[in-house]
């Protein structure tokens, strides 16, 4: 029984148990935050995208004990006060999703990008979220506002 | 795993209420005005349609609700499921035109058959081109109920009132008025209509027509939108199933004791059903590592080489969908024959959410929430599965997370339903992603043969096809050819042939219509090249078709099509093709890199008619969505199997679509009016096949009659 502590959410966060399971089940099935999302349990497909440390993680693949002491933020903990994130505030407007699966992994995923890479080309945005799979065919519309969240951001839009 | 602090916050509640509780319904629909329609004849005008039972239209039972509370808001209860096509955005603004209220008066509830009138289930685009008219058949009733309550309160003619945003008012006097919900107050009104009610004219339209916004948006950014798997009644296990190996292997024996001494483990024994459950997926799923099988290996000696021949000699008797003329004549009239076959392989629907309920049994009743695209047709075989009654079954659909067919079947809701009677806790069944490839009901791979006759004067004089597998959708052809036979063996309903297919498939998007566009447009394209004409004007000169001339010279302006032979190494291709009563046409651009093999689609034009357009930007991402995963079967999907195994088990081998892919998109719909909305969720995608294999016959002048087009069958193709 080992216990492990991070920031989740901006929230303290204390938990004991096995710490050698993947954060995905202790997210969903211990901790109720169901917005991350299970897709094929081998980092394959990004479904399952959290943020720690702002970097985009493949939560079905990270042992709990790897986010000892970091700050852990999944797709419940991005809007703030009631407001969205600029990030899902576009994919709102250019309707970034259809049956909104992989949006979660997605917008966490865009999130990681633009804190490393403020001002991403369109390839270099093609290239970073290649290991986001959407089966719907959205990428157009993803592109998009990924592209006008960056946009947001450089006119000082973006916390 | 104990939690420490207990002040986590989870947004909840944000955007649209997407489920109401049974007492909620009986609440609501206590008082007001509840009208059910029956409108079969509605649809004698409609355009058959095949359903899995057989039957052509809608069932003569089917109802739709349309709901008026005290404050004027309008439910409209609703069988349907939101796959991500939109349906829960589009089909209110088909209520809020016919009862002239405002789109954010109309509440929507989907797919829970205890609420919803029975529905066959959400596929076939079907959702707005057949149920429409049904739904709008149900407001335009509560309009006509709403008027004469006026007329009766107002004391004046229903010829002599106007009615505009909720409110009926004197057409000469819009101070003396009354609110819809001022006339349903304190009422309990209900209305069952049959026949056909009065609709407004498509002219008169104000809000269809209109982008509306998504009604799922908030929802879905925010980690809110609860689908299948995230519905978690207190006190729910997971269950983990055990799944033969392959298809055909037979379960002898079983060892659950090393799973049954894990802490927290409960083993489920019913008949054929063998479950581990836990509370936690992960260890549920640990624990199920521990059960020792032994199971009879397939007899299966299929694979995805020797699949072919097999089709071909274990093909069902003929059928001729379409046909004219005589073949034997026509041939005589050729100055050549064309024959080709074309081959087509399994594919997998792999939504991002793998089959998921939760099933909850309780004084005698039980609840399952599936991510399913047929609540109705489930709910029954619950039913029958555990002896239940029809009053005992209730099936809730919330987000579904991707359905494209594949989730007509819902094997998992029957596992976690038969389950949760076993143990008497709520069960959850969340499938891997190896299960999820495993069930697939495949799209159908399928052997294509046409003979095509072409005379001296460069006419197509003859076409004999003969389909073995795809089925009959998008089958026959449109051209203007004087003999011609289309016969098909062999569906995508093919569970019913015994021996044929050496696992189950089913429908994915567009059944059939892409494997048959592909065999018809590469075909096309052939004898275009043999006379020397270019594609597109080759085409139109076989085209009596109105719609699809227009849907095609539209497409060519767009790409800016010049006229020339293939191959003419620019890269370019055309395709045509009709699917769910909606013509389109599409223009692709590839580059072929022929030291690898490997294609690139630089830009597609396609451009469509589907009559009128309900939700023009709902209308135009279903196309872009058709368009991006079309790419997955003309490029690299592909499902591999052999002896009844399934050797693509996750995404690392099974390659679809992917953002590097992404080529610039254009669409187009061409307003037509004067048609009743036709299907939007399918037709796009089945002309990505052909349009991207003539375009890389005409970069570099190999031909490839296989799909995907893999890098090696193209550096095979170069060959050649």
């Amino acid at each position: 029984m080992a216990t492990v502590s991070f920031s989740l959410n901006g929230k303290p966060t204390r938990l004991s148990g096995d710490e050698n399971r993947m954060l995905l089940w202790v997210l969903r099935d211990d901790l109720g935050l169901t917005g991350t999302k299970f897709g094929c349990g081998q980092a394959l497909c990004g479904a399952c995208t959290v943020l720690v440390n702002d970097e985009a993680v493949r939560s079905c693949a990270t042992r709990l004990r790897d986010v000892e002491g970091t700050r852990v933020v999944t797709i419940e903990g991005l809007a703030r006060d009631g407001r969205l994130h600029p990030i899902q505030e576009a994919f709102v407007q250019h309707v970034g999703f259809q049956c909104g699966y992989c949006t979660p992994g997605m917008i966490l995923g865009a999130h990681a990008l633009l804190h490393k890479n403020p001002k991403p080309t369109r390839a270099q945005i093609l290239a970073h979220m290649d290991e986001h799979i959407c089966r719907c065919g959205a990428h157009l519309r993803i592109v998009q506002a990924v592209e006008s969240a960056a946009a947001a951001a450089a006119k000082g839009g973006v916390r | 795993m104990n939690r420490h602090d207990t002040d986590l916050d989870v947004p909840s509640g944000w955007g649209f209420a997407t489920t109401v509780t049974r007492r909620e319904f009986l609440r609501l629909t206590s008082t007001g005005l509840l009208v059910a329609v029956t409108v079969d004849p509605l649809f004698g005008r409609q355009e058959p349609t095949r359903l899995p039972t057989g039957r052509t239209g809608y069932p003569t039972d089917l109802n739709a609700y349309v709901h008026i509370d005290a404050d004027g808001t309008v439910t409209c209860l609703v069988g349907k499921v939101e796959l991500g096509q939109g349906a829960m955005t589009s089909l209110p603004q088909l209520v809020a035109e016919e009862l002239d209220v405002p789109l954010t008066k109309v509440k929507i509830v989907l797919g829970d058959t205890d609420l919803c009138p029975w529905d066959m289930g959400t596929f076939g685009s079907l959702s707005i081109r057949q149920f429409g008219p049904v739904l709008r058949a149900a407001a335009a009733e509560a309009k006509a109920v709403l008027m004469q309550l006026a007329a009766e309160r107002l004391q004046a003619p229903v010829t002599a009132l106007t009615a505009a945003g909720g409110v009926i008012s004197l057409t000469a006097d819009a101070a003396k008025k009354v609110s819809y919900g001022q006339l349903t107050e304190g009422r309990r009104l209900e209305r069952k209509i049959d026949g056909t009610p009065a609709l407004d004219a498509v002219s008169s339209f104000t809000i269809v027509g209109k982008n509306a916004p998504r009604r799922d948006a908030i929802e879905k950014v925010t980690g809110a939108a609860k689908y299948a798997g995230d519905i978690v009644p207190t006190g729910a296990l997971h269950a983990r199933v055990l799944h033969p190996p392959a298809h055909g292997a037979i379960l002898q024996s079983v060892d659950t004791a090393a799973a049954e001494r894990v802490a927290g483990v409960r083993v489920v024994r019913d008949g054929d059903l063998v479950a581990v459950l836990h509370a936690h997926w992960d260890e549920a799923d640990k624990a199920l590592a521990l059960v020792k099988a032994q199971w009879t290996p397939s007899p299966s000696t299929l694979n995805d080489t020797n699949i072919f021949e097999h089709l071909e000699q274990h093909a069902p008797p003929p059928q001729t969908p379409a046909s004219g003329g005589d073949i034997a004549a026509g041939e005589k009239l050729a100055a050549e024959i064309v024959e080709h076959t074309y081959l087509d392989a399994y594919y997998a629907h792999a939504p991002m959410e793998t089959h998921s309920a939760v099933a909850a049994f309780e004084h005698g009743k039980i609840t399952v929430w599936a991510g399913t695209q047929t609540p109705f047709p489930l709910k029954s075989q619950i039913q029958a599965a555990l002896k239940l009654s029809a009053e005992q079954v209730r099936v809730i659909t919330p987000y579904v997370g991707g359905g494209f067919g594949g989730k007509s079947a819902s094997q998992q809701a029957i596992e976690a339903a038969r389950l949760a009677v076993a143990v008497g806790t709520p069960v959850r069944v969340v499938w891997s992603r190896a299960e999820e490839f495993f069930f697939d009901t495949f799209r159908p791979a399928a052997v294509l043969k046409i003979r095509a006759g072409l005379d001296a004067s460069k006419r197509i004089v003859s076409w004999d096809y003969l389909v073995i597998a795809a089925g009959d959708r998008g089958a026959a052809h449109f051209y203007d050819i004087p003999h011609h036979r289309t016969v098909v063996r062999g569906s995508w309903g093919g569970r019913g042939v015994a021996g044929f297919h050496p696992f189950a498939v089913g429908p994915w998007r567009a059944p059939g219509a892409s494997t048959n566009t592909f065999a018809r447009e590469s075909h096309i394209d052939i004898l275009a090249a043999k006379t020397g004409m270019d594609p597109v004007a080759f085409r139109l000169a076989h085209l009596k078709d109105e719609r699809m001339i227009r849907v095609l010279r539209a497409a060519a302006k767009r790409f800016g099509w010049t006229p020339k032979t293939a191959p003419s190494g620019r890269g370019v291709g055309v395709a045509c093709g009709t699917d769910a009563g909606t013509h389109v046409a599409s223009i692709v651009e590839v580059k072929v890199d022929k030291a690898t093999g490997a294609i690139t689609v630089v830009r597609v034009v396609a451009v469509q008619d589907m009559g009128v357009v309900v939700n023009p930007e709902g209308a135009i991402q279903q196309m872009e969505g058709c368009i991006t995963q079309g790419l997955g079967y003309v490029l690299g999907e592909e499902i591999r199997f052999r002896n009844g195994e399934i050797l693509d088990r996750n995404f690392d081998t099974y390659q679809m679509p992917r953002f590097s892919w992404l080529p610039t998109i254009e669409v187009e719909i061409l307003p037509n009016p004067g048609l009743a909305a036709q299907g939007g969720g399918e037709p796009a995608i089945i002309n990505m096949g052909a349009a991207v294999a003539n375009a890389v016959f005409d970069g570099v002048g190999a031909r490839l009659f296989r799909l995907p087009m893999t890098p090696e069958r193209v550096k095979a193709a170069l060959k050649a």
